[in-house]
């Protein structure tokens, strides 16, 4: 089973309608169609969902680990992005 | 629980509903076989969810035949009491796994067979029999689709994967004919509207392997396969095995649970 005859696929799960596509884990398959079936057997079995995508790997740009201090740092002394300092009426119930 | 084998008073309904189920449970058992062996991870599960829709199957058909038959024998009784002369399944259904090939090719004969039969028995007269049509249905299309879409990846995959395909088609064939078969107990059975008629189903299984086969670049043996026997109990060599070790638990520790 050579990466090429059976490349890796990432696979997304949308467990109920109104939520987003939540990644699961990754799979071999050879095509697209092989992938999806994949995915419903490896990541469905116990009715976790209603939909599924299927991407290959390679089709995915991940950010490099290394520049985590350039991309995320800046922003946690950003506190006054966070709507913590609103009062929420109590009618409006949970947000 | 007695270990030897019980004795059943097969009316034409017990005797038909007894096939189905032993058909499911044979194949359901065979496709468990591949459980951690099976040539890939995701493979492996894919198998073993078929096999449990498949056992599933045969425990709803078990319960209702016992309560049919009425002598008091529950699924367990019907599965692990009963010896091959006794197990009405298809010849099909109980060869070996072989090779992968092998496996996918048995499964995607008896798919094509089992999808259009679960989904016209959903019509079927008897209450009980149309509401395990309705779930087995659902089951059988997805097996369909899995075994069609692996053979088609088969048949025009490499040259190797080709030749085994070929080969696994031209050394099943032999059992397709037995799919069809309708004897005088069946026959009355499909009288009452409480079962299908197998043969009504010719056409849809022909255009069903046609397709695949067709798109898998495989050529369709000629005719069809005329082994059978199965459904009156005379099976090959490999059923006494399968059950062997399928009963020897249930038998030598009668009523064991764990």
């Amino acid at each position: 089973m050579t990466e090429a005859r059976m490349p890796l696929w990432e696979v997304f799960i949308r467990s109920r309608n109104g939520l987003s596509h939540k990644h699961v884990g990754s799979l071999h398959a050879a095509d697209a169609e092989m992938a999806l079936q994949a995915a419903r057997d490896v990541y469905t079995r116990r009715g976790e969902g209603l939909s599924i995508w299927v991407v290959p790997s390679n089709a995915i740009t991940a950010s490099d680990p290394s520049e985590k201090e350039m991309l995320f740092e800046p922003t946690a002394s950003k506190i006054y992005r966070h709507p913590t300092f609103y009062e929420i009426p109590d009618e409006v119930g949970h947000m | 629980m007695p270990t030897t084998s019980i004795t059943l008073s097969e009316t034409p309904l017990v005797g038909t509903v007894l096939r189905r189920a032993d058909d499911a449970l044979v194949l359901g058992h065979r496709l468990s076989e591949w459980c951690g062996h099976a040539p890939m991870l995701e493979e492996d599960i894919a198998l073993a969810n078929v096999a449990l829709d498949l056992i599933g199957q045969a425990r709803t058909l078990y319960a209702y035949a016992g309560e049919i038959e009425g002598s008091g024998h529950d699924e367990d009784a019907l599965a692990f009491l009963r010896d091959s002369r006794q197990y009405r399944n298809l010849l099909l259904v109980e060869q070996p796994n072989g090779d992968f090939a092998e496996t996918i090719v048995r499964q995607f004969l008896y798919a094509a067979f089992a999808d259009p039969y679960w989904r016209a028995m959903t019509a079927s007269t008897d209450p009980r029999l149309a509401e395990i049509a309705a779930k087995a249905e659902k089951e059988s299309a997805y097996h369909l689709r899995h075994a069609a879409e692996w053979l088609i990846r088969l048949g025009d995959g490499t040259q190797e994967s080709h030749h085994r395909a070929a080969g696994a088609l031209e050394a099943l064939w032999i059992y397709t004919g037995e799919l069809f078969e309708v004897d005088a107990m069946e026959r009355a059975v499909v009288e009452t509207g409480a079962a299908v008629d197998p043969a009504s189903l010719r056409a849809t299984w022909d255009a069903t392997v046609d397709a695949v086969l067709g798109e898998a670049t495989l050529t369709r043996p000629a005719g069809l396969g005329v082994q059978t026997g199965g459904r009156s109990g005379r099976h090959t060599e490999h059923l006494g095995h399968l059950l062997a070790e399928m009963q020897s638990l249930p038998r030598t520790y009668p009523g064991a649970t764990w």
